[in-house]
């Protein structure tokens, strides 16, 4: 293993690990009936969706290449596949991979 | 230590006819073959996903050594895109504190802590006795982390076989199978607000501050939906 790498993928786990060990010990003390604990489970699914909707507007990595507009078309009729499937997960997943790929290769 | 039953009912959690494990497990095949492509070795690839086990962490390391950042930047960058790990263990496990449980449960299986498994376990928890959900988390989260460490190892070896399309297939597959999840989680006035504003302020916040956009998102977006729906509660 090269060096660099191994001391990146460390980093990076502590970097991961950190928040996920700050919550475990911080919410010790708190009740799943409390005040605090609604607006920590707000504050996750916000959170969730800022990152969703990041990674669709802004992505990185490959998803980069692909337009805005073909992004939007993918997450527009995935989430009419969802819909039309009775809100099953697995269809519009599938479909939105399938379509992707289809538009990318008939645009390019 | 585990009860065995309960682990392994979270663990067949995954072969539900919704489960995450098929989504996650073709974004870690696109993971295998992006750090394959990075110039990762196989031990190399799967050490990153058995340590990290957070797609966008991992995407986010591999940007970076692809510009040559330091340690430091990586550590910062990561830190601030898997923040959100934090609010989603915070509001995860009081549903899981027992007395009668060991601390050390929690300190370890906070390692599982990923929108996947969150969801899955936010969607199942009413049905488990709050003694044993520890285990069924531990269950459901030694699941999905096998599916990421299988995805990676496919991703590295049939790299070779993923043409630019069906990578980009592969991308957008993760992004859909969440927000699928959180529209179908969206049941309450609060959780909605939530996933609107968050989905509307991250990419607004974007423009201000790309490293601070999915936490300002969050936060500010959280707390808004909490207020409103506190208000109307009352």
């Amino acid at each position: 293993m090269s060096v660099s790498v191994v001391y990146a993928i460390l980093v990076t786990s502590l970097a991961t690990f950190l928040s996920r060990f700050l919550g475990a010990i911080s919410s010790q003390g708190i009740k799943e009936t409390s005040k605090i604990f609604k607006w920590f489970n707000c504050l996750a699914y916000a959170t969730l969706a800022a990152l969703i909707a990041r990674t669709i507007i802004f992505p990185v990595g490959v998803l980069n290449e692909a337009g805005h507009s073909l992004r939007f078309v993918v997450v527009i009729l995935s989430l009419a596949v969802f819909f039309l499937s009775k809100r099953n997960y697995v269809y519009p997943t599938i479909f939105s991979a399938v379509c992707m790929a289809v538009l990318v290769s008939f645009f390019k | 230590m585990i009860n065995k039953k309960i682990f392994f009912k979270g663990y067949k959690s995954i072969l539900a006819h919704d489960s995450p494990a098929i989504a996650l497990g073709f974004c870690f095949v696109a993971i295998g073959a992006l750090l394959k492509n990075l110039g990762f070795n196989i031990q190399e690839s799967i050490f990153s996903t058995m340590l990290t086990y957070a797609l966008p962490g991992s995407l986010v390391m591999a940007e970076s050594l692809l510009v040559g950042a330091s340690l430091l930047n990586i550590f910062l960058a990561v830190w601030f895109v898997n923040a959100r790990l934090y609010p989603m263990a915070v509001s995860l496990f009081p549903l899981m504190m027992h007395k009668n449980q060991p601390k050390w449960k929690y300190y370890f299986s906070c390692h599982f802590i990923a929108v996947s498994a969150w969801l899955i376990m936010k969607s199942n928890y009413k049905s488990i006795p709050k003694e044993q959900r520890i285990d069924y988390w531990i269950g459901i989260g030694s699941a999905t982390w096998s599916v990421a460490v299988l995805g990676t190892f496919l991703g590295f070896y049939f790299s070779e076989f993923l043409n630019k399309e069906i990578m980009m297939g592969l991308a957008i597959l993760n992004p859909i199978y969440f927000l699928c999840m959180m529209v179908g989680a969206s049941k309450t006035i609060q959780i909605t607000l939530s996933v609107l504003l968050g989905a509307i302020l991250g990419p607004i916040f974007y423009f201000f501050s790309p490293e601070w956009s999915i936490l300002l998102g969050g936060v500010v977006g959280g707390t808004v939906a909490y207020l409103i729906g506190e208000t109307n509660v009352s």
